[in-house]
């Protein structure tokens, strides 16, 4: 067609790349040279002891639910090595923005897992934690977190604090405005601020290709103006370092970058879901080889720096402090019912003291 | 003292709480370079620089979303929503997040953050530009929602919210912008919040009213006057939570009580006014609470704008059949 052809002729303006960024083979082989801390066998083996507490954590939360004590919970299963790829390459005084299915990033960042039990249990204080204390808690609305990391991550600048802002999501997030204009903000203001997408290919039962008509969610960041990479999300090296990378630019001023970590939810999406109503049980197992946690667990092995009698000894570990903060959880007495006007308003407004007193006066009757 | 108009008295506060706190910053729509489309941030990126004067994106979620982040962190944003009617796309933040940041994480975190937008129609204003959806945000616990209808509350009243620890959406009556005109001391001295204000004593019938409309109200008090019934003014101020004892007390006084509101009838704030009366002031009442409102349907554009919010008329109406009811 002769309009074709000359759209042919017109100068190319711009072009745009993504990476996919890989070290680990599912089968724990090495697809590429591994980043320099990959020689911390010490820093290898806390990845790995933390993914394995992650998944025993979840596995321990279903069966509370399971048995009526617990709330509805999201497992991270199959997805272990992002939110603590990510977490273990921050430091303490900067902001993570999580969302519901972080788990694995708050632990690693010392909120203890009695208090994550509290929050799943239905209980404010679960998000009054004792991990940093300016992280977010867990953000249900999905993707509506992502503004917030754009302020955040604006005030850190305007404070010329050397800061980052660490904002987790899902794919399904990244089909909401909201994340779009905390991105488009972002890459306005060069902030401190690294978006990272867990792309576990579902959003409770949408799957990726009726979520977005994109190759990438990572090239939704070049049209706000910065870098984006798909990562191996299924590979703990790959997320640690592509976090690595992205916290110390954006701790450098360089600005706002994007983190797709591709990987699969082998779960349901919460204790709520039934997965079997929307993908066979075939298709799913068929994930199962590129899991994170046997995938670090082979190069371990293989390099001499994980063996039998420390696996053994971790899941004891787990068990013993899984079982601790379980006990401790149940334990935890319900609040009166009249707190809940308090940390309403900084001061209980006047208008509004006699609905407490008339809740606190039905306790004590 | 200088007399100014209500949009100056919003400006002279802006620029009061910046230069007392290093915390506050301004962000939305135009309010840099531009000084806000009704001038309200005039000035302020000149004396305070354009990284605590920020022009936004055109994204309305993003502002509010962006004020709670920022407050999180300790500052004390004040976001501008350019109007009313383009204020929805926040309702996620402020119902999901900026109201509920404190008591969701038990005072971990907290939400210092104020939400500017011009409220009301009567201007002549383009589609969309008209709303008077207070109600819908005075129905959020955890916020505080303030309205102010003269220049000296406009100042103190933005003052407070902005030295609020909790969010505040902070309603500025569009009509009265450069209508209203009156003196104010720039003293850097707030009023209350969650207080109604007595703009005229009365013995006869009680006339609760807010922003803008406090001006035809007013208008109404003279007028009745001359009939010689004597209304008693109460410049509601803050919606949210609002204040009970004044309204409970005027109408112990009066017995009458005639609610106005330019926004919609059904489900307007005035049916929580009458409700309130009716639970705790039924005693008292002499006749029947009354609402004079705008009608139950979309506020229509400029040219019918007048017709649909409540006339002087229609409140002295309203006021009389209460005076003689018996």
């Amino acid at each position: 067609m002769a309009s074709k052809r000359a759209n042919e002729e017109l100068p190319v303006i711009a072009r745009f790349e993504v990476r996919r960024r890989n070290y680990l083979a599912p089968d724990g082989s090495i697809d590429r040279p591994l980043p320099a801390f990959a020689a911390d066998a010490r820093l290898l083996v806390e990845l790995y002891r933390s993914m394995v507490l992650l998944r025993l954590f979840d596995r321990k939360a279903v069966a509370l639910q399971r048995t009526g004590r617990l709330g509805t919970y999201a497992v991270s299963l199959g997805q272990e090595a992002v939110s603590v790829g990510i977490a273990s390459a921050m430091r303490e005084d900067d902001v993570l923005l999580p969302s519901y299915r972080d788990n694995g990033a708050l632990l690693w960042r010392g909120v203890k897992p009695e208090e994550i039990l509290l929050f799943w249990g239905g209980d404010e204080r679960g998000n009054h934690f004792s991990g940093p204390r300016h992280d977010f808690p867990f953000c249900v609305p999905v993707g509506s977190q992502a503004p917030h990391a754009a302020g955040v991550a604006y005030a850190l600048k305007l404070r010329k604090e050397p800061r980052v802002a660490v904002c987790l999501f899902g794919d399904g997030a990244t089909s909401k405005g909201d994340v779009y204009e905390a991105m488009n903000f972002a890459g306005v203001h060069k902030l401190p601020l690294v978006f990272v997408a867990t792309n576990n290919q579902w959003a409770i039962s949408v799957p990726l290709r009726l979520q977005t008509g994109a190759e990438t969610l990572a090239q939704k960041a070049i049209a706000a103006g910065f870098s984006g990479e798909q990562v191996d999300g299924s590979d703990v090296v790959a997320m640690r370092a592509a976090a690595e990378e992205a916290i110390a630019a954006a701790r450098d001023g360089k600005g706002p970058h994007f983190i797709e970590a591709v990987t699969y939810r082998l779960g349901d999406h919460t204790t709520s879901d039934d997965a079997s109503r929307y993908r066979s049980a075939d298709a799913v197992q068929a994930h199962w080889k590129e899991e994170p946690v046997a995938r670090l667990r082979s190069y371990l092995v293989g390099r001499k720096m994980w063996t039998k009698a420390d696996e053994e000894q971790l899941a004891a570990e787990c068990h013993e402090r899984i079982e601790a903060a379980v006990e401790r959880y149940l334990k935890t007495p319900p609040r009166r019912a009249e707190t809940m006007f308090d940390n309403l308003y900084a001061e209980l407004p006047e208008a509004y003291a006699e609905q407490r007193r008339e809740l606190a006066g039905e306790d004590d009757a | 003292m200088p007399e100014v108009t209500l949009v100056e008295a919003i400006n002279l506060a802006l620029g009061r709480a910046m230069a007392d706190d290093p915390d506050v910053v301004v962000l939305g729509e135009d309010v840099g370079v531009n000084g806000g489309v009704f001038r309200a941030t005039v000035g302020l990126q000149e004396r305070f620089g354009p990284e605590r004067v920020l022009d936004t994106p055109l994204a309305e979620l993003l502002i509010s979303g962006l004020c709670v982040g920022m407050a999180a962190q300790g500052l004390k944003p004040v976001g501008e929503i350019q109007f009313m009617g383009f204020i929805y796309p926040c309702l996620d933040q402020l119902v999901n997040h900026a109201s509920r940041m404190r008591n969701r994480t038990q005072g971990r975190l907290t939400c210092p953050m104020v939400l500017r937008t011009p409220h009301g129609a009567g201007i002549r204003a383009p589609e969309h530009h008209s709303e008077s959806t207070e109600a819908m945000l005075a129905h959020i616990p955890g916020l505080r929602v303030v309205m102010p209808s003269s220049p000296e509350r406009a100042y103190g009243l933005l003052l407070a919210a902005i030295r609020d620890p909790d969010p505040v959406v902070f309603l500025e009556p569009t009509r009265l912008y450069r209508a209203a005109k009156g003196e104010v001391d720039d003293n850097g001295e707030a009023l209350p919040l969650d207080l109604a204000f007595i703009l005229r004593e009365g013995r006869d019938v009680t006339l609760i009213s807010w922003g803008a409309m406090l001006k035809e109200t007013m208008a109404a008090a003279d007028a009745l006057a001359d009939e010689g019934i004597a209304a008693e003014v109460i410049d509601l101020a803050t919606l949210k939570p609002y204040d009970e004892n004044t309204v409970l007390g005027s109408v112990a006084k009066t017995g009458r009580c005639v609610i106005v509101h330019e926004a919609a009838h059904t489900g307007g704030f005035g049916g929580e006014i009458a409700a309130l009366i009716a639970e705790r002031g039924l005693s008292s009442l002499l006749a029947p609470v009354t609402r004079v409102t705008g009608y139950d349907t979309v506020i229509p554009m400029a040219r019918l704008e007048q017709r649909y919010m409540p006339s002087v008329g229609r409140i002295v109406t309203a006021a009389r059949k209460a005076c003689q009811y018996n």
